[in-house]
């Protein structure tokens, strides 16, 4: 008999190295994440996917999965606080949805009606940050950036380049590009970078690409995140 | 410029470990680091400009931007405030002319707060170009102004001014009786390695940062790792406010610490050590450099150690401004060249520490308990002290009582004694650990020092009854919202919020609810943050509210809604942009 772990009441089966959240997918089971992408190594920074491992909270993104452990995942008091988190990301940015491009096709507004979200919940912070066009193909625009790290990781493991880093502390966390100037245009991206189609939210965008799919036929506009994650990673996954 | 970068990459061996190092260099050179020595930067260590950035703006003594030739930074924690540090940092700014978090138009002087200095019993203090000036008042004050004013080099100001007092008040079990150099080692040869640990095992030494884990257990799963190098790490980043021990035992002690450091070395098998000191006790640094050389020489360090064919040696790396360096997977990233983000657990620095080798990370005092007990046996350590906690504990007294300063106290010893020892009245309160650790109210002096009880890294601060207390957690929580990572969601914007919230209610804005809600995101971020840090920085609020709750009620305006959005502040630019501020331009938002 193969190891498992339990989640939720369900014996899941795992291999060696597996993180916790690797053998929910495989298994079909959905754990809310966003700054997690199978084949990227594990950051483990934004918590949605925090799950509670024999009485301890853990990021099933990044702990090991091991037998004997007792998951606690799709639970009300979780998916409260995983709310929580996710409306702390859209405050301490500058998300409207209504407006932006990636309306339809957004994982974090994807994961926010998943979580059952309605409001904001907490006071708006309203960051000053800088929307970078200069890039003839490419829009860099801040202020919805979550700092998952995904475009560092896929400029790096992927592309082989360092185009983006995460610099500041705290609250005054932000964006940077790797060029002379600061800007995209004087970097090294290219259109083809897996860095450029990586973001969840709509922090990068291919230019004259937003409207292209009209609303109503987007990822999320047939699927909720769940499902989608669960095709799309199972797929990855193998 | 060229060639100071080359020449500060060169003596770094041009090791991106040791990037803090070359920046600390360029920063006091430039008293910036300039978009041009990033370039420079880049190309001689091989490595992302954007990573050299996000290490400038990562540690708070890296600028982007020049500041001033006499860079002066205020301490600003609650012990400094609560010795007039507000008044007196405004008086020098008007003195000056120039205004805090600025550099003065002619380039002469910046001025700026900063974290906690570790001078709390001889505060207030600030840094000038990095160096401490303790016990300030106005006189020495305008001292400092004309000094500046007149561009008198910081050599030739007086030394009464830079005067640092390790003020030892009540010496124990080990301040009482340090160790000659070296008689921990022949000690350890004599009984052998295995034995020696065993014996670290009896002793019952748990580390000493505050966490408590045993001291001989970390040795022995670091030495049963395999890898390729094994490292040894003291952390001496001391910066927990309130804290201030560890300079005392480096200014002081230092010999015995890295004696520890040595032993535990030989323990585990490691050849390289490394003193990872706050940027803050930059002057202790030559001194340092100086007992290691001394060592080197008396054969205690270096290739041959004892003639034992031992060999193990310390480098010093210095901090560059950031409290959560103090969390040892932090640290480690810190000693790295990287931003001191910790990482994500397992795998523990036991097994996958620096450079991904098995390391050991211990305080400052642990090292220094850990070569007395090689000296004096297990035995005499744990005749002092409570069951779980053996020994005695070293802690950092400040705060309102008339003798302030380092007390050793064997563990088990109530809070009521220590008050009697450094003669605290009136008290309201201590804070036990500092920000992160917790309030405890004149109701519970009968608590004890222990792990078991009140857990503390050394911080000890004593509030008497005319404090205001919402003051002083505003002071902590602004700390900590200033020293989150900002790594995961929940720390970088949960403390922003808590911040906020607070605010709100003790400005006289918060309403029914307010509280209710600021106790659900206390919960939040300390259940859902990435590492000790965000997990504690709720504590503040979470153990005052606890013991105080009508406090926190009464401050609370009677309407029940008050927005968090202030209209009538939004409405500021546009007075600004209209060039007015007659009533018509301002508007309540909810009608008194």
């Amino acid at each position: 008999m193969r190891d498992t772990i339990n989640i939720d009441g369900r014996n899941i089966p795992f291999e060696d190295g597996q993180t916790i959240i690797e053998a929910a997918t495989a298994a079909g089971v959905y754990i809310p994440h966003l700054c997690h992408k199978p084949g990227y190594s594990p950051h483990g920074s934004c918590k949605l996917c925090t799950v509670n491992v024999n009485g301890r909270n853990c990021s099933a993104c990044t702990f090991p999965a091991a037998s004997g452990q007792t998951v606690l995942n799709n639970r009300r008091d979780l998916t409260e606080d995983r709310q929580r988190l996710t409306q702390m990301l859209f405050v301490e940015g500058n998300h409207f949805c209504p407006s932006c491009e990636k309306s339809g096709n957004c994982q974090l507004q994807a994961v926010a009606y998943a979580l059952h979200m309605l409001d904001n919940h907490f006071p708006h912070f309203y960051p000053q940050r800088e929307i970078d066009a200069s890039h003839p193909e490419i829009l860099l625009e801040r202020n919805r950036c979550i700092f998952c790290n995904l475009c560092v990781r896929a400029s790096q493991e992927k592309d082989g380049k360092n185009v983006f880093a995460i610099s500041g502390r705290g609250i005054n966390k932000h964006l940077i590009v790797n060029s002379a100037s600061g800007y995209l245009k004087d970097s090294d991206i290219e259109i083809d970078d897996q860095a450029v189609h990586v973001c969840p939210t709509g922090a990068i965008l291919i230019k004259r690409t937003g409207y292209q799919i009209p609303i109503g036929q987007r990822i999320y506009d047939h699927q909720t995140i769940s499902e989608a994650a669960l095709q799309q990673e199972c797929a990855d996954g193998e | 410029m060229k060639e100071f970068i080359r020449a500060a990459a060169q003596q770094a061996g041009h090791q991106p470990v040791r990037l803090l190092q070359i920046l600390r260099t360029v920063q006091s050179h430039y008293r910036h680091i300039p978009a041009e020595a990033i370039d420079l930067l880049a190309g001689q260590l091989q490595m992302p400009r954007t990573q050299i950035i996000a290490d400038i703006e990562f540690y708070s003594f890296f600028h982007l931007t020049p500041q001033g030739q006499y860079d002066i930074l205020f301490s600003d924690s609650i012990t400094d405030r609560m010795l007039d540090k507000q008044n007196l940092i405004d008086r020098l700014s008007g003195r000056l002319k120039v205004s805090i978090g600025q550099v003065r138009e002619d380039g002469l002087v910046s001025l700026n707060n900063t974290s906690c200095t570790g001078l709390c019993e001889q505060g207030p203090a600030a840094l000038v170009n990095g160096y401490p000036l303790t016990r300030l008042d106005t006189a020495r004050l305008d001292e400092i102004a004309d000094l500046i004013e007149r561009q008198q080099p910081l050599s030739t100001w007086p030394e009464h001014l830079f005067a640092v007092e390790d003020n030892i008040k009540k010496p124990g079990l080990l301040l009482n009786d340090p160790i000659p150099a070296g008689a921990g080692l022949e000690r350890l040869y004599v009984k052998g390695l295995q034995v020696s640990l065993d014996e670290i095992d009896r002793s019952g030494l748990r580390g000493r940062g505050g966490a408590g884990f045993k001291t001989a257990m970390k040795w022995r799963l670091c030495a049963e790792e395999p890898g390729e190098q094994r490292f040894v790490v003291c952390n001496a980043d001391e910066g927990e406010p309130g804290t201030f021990k560890d300079r005392v035992l480096l200014n002081r002690y230092a010999d015995q610490v890295f004696e520890g450091m040595t032993i535990c070395a030989a323990i585990i098998g490691a050849e390289q050590g490394f003193l990872y000191l706050r940027v803050e006790y930059l002057f202790l640094h030559d001194k340092l450099q100086h007992i290691l050389q001394q060592r080197r020489d008396a054969g205690l360090l270096g290739g041959n150690i004892l003639g034992r064919g031992l060999r193990f040696d310390i480098e010093i790396r210095l901090g560059a401004g950031a409290y959560i360096c103090g969390e040892e997977s932090a640290l480690i990233e810190s000693l790295e060249g990287k931003p001191g983000i910790p990482r994500n657990r397992p795998p523990y620095p036991v097994t996958h520490g620096y450079l991904n080798q098995p390391t050991v990370v211990n305080n400052v005092e642990t090292f220094l308990a850990a070569a007395a007990i090689m000296v004096n046996g297990d035995a005499w350590f744990c005749a002092t002290g409570s069951e779980k906690s053996a020994g005695s504990k070293i802690i950092s007294i400040s705060g309102d009582c008339q003798a302030p300063g380092i007390y050793e106290y064997p563990f088990g010893t109530p809070i009521r004694q220590i008050l009697l020892d450094c003669r605290a009245d009136e008290v309201l309160g201590v804070q036990v650990g500092g920000p992160s650790g917790v309030f405890i109210s004149a109701q519970e002096l009968d608590r004890k020092l222990a792990f078991e009880d009140l857990a503390t890294g050394g911080s000890f601060i004593i509030f008497n009854t005319s404090r205001n207390l919402f003051q002083i957690v505003q002071n902590f929580m602004h700390f900590f919202a200033h020293e989150s990572c900002g790594f995961c969601t929940p720390c970088r914007v949960g403390t922003s919020l808590l911040k906020n919230q607070l605010d709100k209610i003790v400005d006289g804005h918060g309403s029914a609810g307010d509280v209710a809600e600021l106790e659900a995101l206390c919960r939040l971020v300390k259940n859902y943050s990435h590492c000790g840090l965000g997990q504690t920085a709720a504590n503040p609020i979470l153990s005052t509210l606890e013991r105080y709750p009508d406090l926190y009620h009464n401050q609370l305006k009677t309407i029940s809604y008050e927005p968090g959005f202030d209209l009538d502040a939004a409405l500021d630019v546009a007075r600004r942009m209209a060039h007015r501020d007659d009533s018509a331009a301002h508007l309540t938002q909810v009608e008194e």
